[in-house]
């Protein structure tokens, strides 16, 4: 295969596009991680840390987008290099979004540090979030590794984390019934548990659009589901 | 932005059009081959021109593609040492057959080429020739109605409506190219060739032209060389890639274009070729 472009230059704006999905790949998965221990932890450091990083984020997605814009006008790209382009737009308006959830539960570590955690609590949303994180950290190394296959292994197994959620919805529906005192830590931390839901989401998107950048193929469009959080609510 | 928006209309209706002829095959090269001398320059080539589409040939320069579309209207005849091998056949009859009439097949397969070159006469003359040496028209007003009508499918009637007895050579080049083609619709032919017929052209002369293209292929079926590979995505329905004097891969231009199966192809398109 030719591996390089007859004009050097395009090659170095394509590898300046991939750098930066890279690059904001680590951020994420760095911010996910990060905002997960901060919470776990009440760790305020570590949470402003990650709500800073989150500028960081947007910049490279800027950056991302005036780079493929320009690529686009100026190369016309076709083919495989067309689908890296626009996939990487989409790839990084997704860890784009997973950065501001992630910065989102960062911004909760403090209000939820007031409370009384109950201690089984954390414990299932930290087996969500480390869930979480290996689907970041698979789809980041996967992509770059250009494993088509795992890739689309990789999208189904959001499926767990949607078990995981509805588990975690449920038990703290029950803390808050329990105790009144809860339901300010409980639901900050139910939004924490959907963001992290959220980022899972993501994931599955980039896996879907790293697959048809690497195959030219799309992935089935219906994958399976496990969110019975909607069917769960406790019959008042 | 009007073009884009009117020709993805027309793209549209013409794709519904389409769905029922894309099967015919109004051309097919069965294993073709061609000689210059001793040496070959098409191998085995075996390709489907469809009725009422748009067939891109693409490829670097030297691959065979100008060779192939210059025998289906056996323009290679005109070069002495050419020899063309296999079979090519229109509306399933051996156009190299030996009864086949070439004067004929030339007004049934017209061909447009690289740089505009109208006669050195006048506008109205330039499309009357083809016409009038096939006697297609008994009197003036036939002709006159030939004429306006040719003029119009090419796009460029209200151009030049005016200035008839002007000389062809007088236009623009856009203008020229579009003259060229009213003058290959002007003998009614079933398939229209281009070799390269904007490559001398300025964009937005090129932007009608391809416009006209898109048009034309509700009535005719054409097939066009390019070196464009964005032209080619826009204007055809389908796409052979040649390379070194074989045909590489041929299919919907939409796949050729976003994910080909050919690491050639693939390499040629993204611009990675040698």
């Amino acid at each position: 295969m030719g591996e390089h472009h007859t004009v050097a230059s395009f090659d170095e704006d394509l590898g300046a596009i991939s750098k930066l999905i890279s690059d904001m790949g680590d951020l994420a998965r760095s911010m996910v991680s990060g905002s997960t221990k901060a919470l776990l932890n009440s760790d305020n450091a570590l949470a402003q840390r990650v709500v800073s990083d989150d500028a960081i984020m947007d910049a490279r997605q800027r950056e991302l987008d005036d780079r493929a814009i320009t690529l686009i006008a100026k190369r016309q790209p076709m083919a495989n290099d067309l689908r890296a382009v626009v996939g990487s737009i989409r790839m990084a308006g997704d860890l784009e979004r997973i950065g501001d959830l992630a910065k989102n539960i960062a911004k909760r570590v403090g209000t939820v540090g007031l409370s009384v955690t109950p201690r089984d609590l954390s414990h299932s949303i930290d087996a969500m979030a480390q869930l979480v994180l290996i689907q970041v950290q698979g789809v980041i190394e996967e992509y770059a590794a250009r494993d088509a296959a795992a890739l689309a292994k990789l999208r189904n197994e959001d499926e767990r984390i949607d078990v995981k959620y509805t588990s975690v919805f449920r038990e703290l529906l029950t803390y808050m019934m329990e105790d009144p005192r809860n339901i300010t830590a409980c639901t900050h931390l139910l939004f924490c548990a959907k963001n992290l839901e959220r980022i899972g989401d993501h994931v599955t998107n980039i896996a879907e659009n790293a697959y048809y950048v690497l195959t030219g193929q799309q992935l089935p469009a219906n994958r399976p589901k496990q969110d019975e959080t909607a069917m769960s609510a406790p019959a008042a | 932005m009007n073009i884009m928006t009117e020709q993805s209309l027309e793209n549209a209706v013409g794709e519904k059009m389409s769905a029922k002829s894309n099967e015919v095959i109004k051309m097919r090269g069965d294993k073709v081959g061609v000689f210059y001398g001793e040496k070959q320059a098409l191998f085995d080539v075996n390709l489907d021109v469809r009725l009422n589409q748009v067939t891109a040939l693409i490829g670097p320069s030297g691959c065979g593609k100008s060779t192939f579309l210059r025998c289906l209207n056996r323009m290679n005849d005109t070069i002495d040492s050419a020899r063309v091998t296999g079979k090519i056949t229109l509306d399933e009859e051996d156009i190299y057959d030996k009864n086949i009439d070439v004067v004929e097949l030339r007004a049934r397969v017209g061909m447009v080429f690289q740089k505009p070159n109208p006669f050195p006469k006048s506008i109205y003359e330039n499309v009357a020739y083809g016409p009038r040496i096939h006697g297609l028209a008994k009197r003036k007003a036939d002709m006159d109605q030939i004429v306006e009508s040719s003029l119009k499918k090419a796009a460029i009637w209200n151009e030049v409506k005016d200035r008839l007895q002007e000389p062809g050579t007088g236009l623009s080049g856009g203008q020229q190219q579009r003259l060229c083609i009213a003058r290959a619709i002007a003998v009614s032919p079933e398939v229209i060739l281009m070799d390269e017929p904007c490559s001398a052209l300025d964009p937005i002369a090129t932007a009608r032209v391809e416009e006209l293209i898109d048009e034309l292929r509700q009535n005719y079926t054409i097939v066009i060389v390019t070196h464009s590979m964005q032209q080619a995505a826009r204007v055809s329905q389908r796409t052979a890639m040649f390379h070194l004097g074989y045909l590489v891969e041929e299919g919907a231009t939409d796949k050729m274009f976003t994910n080909p199966d050919d690491q050639r192809t693939q390499d040629y398109i993204t611009g990675r070729f040698g």
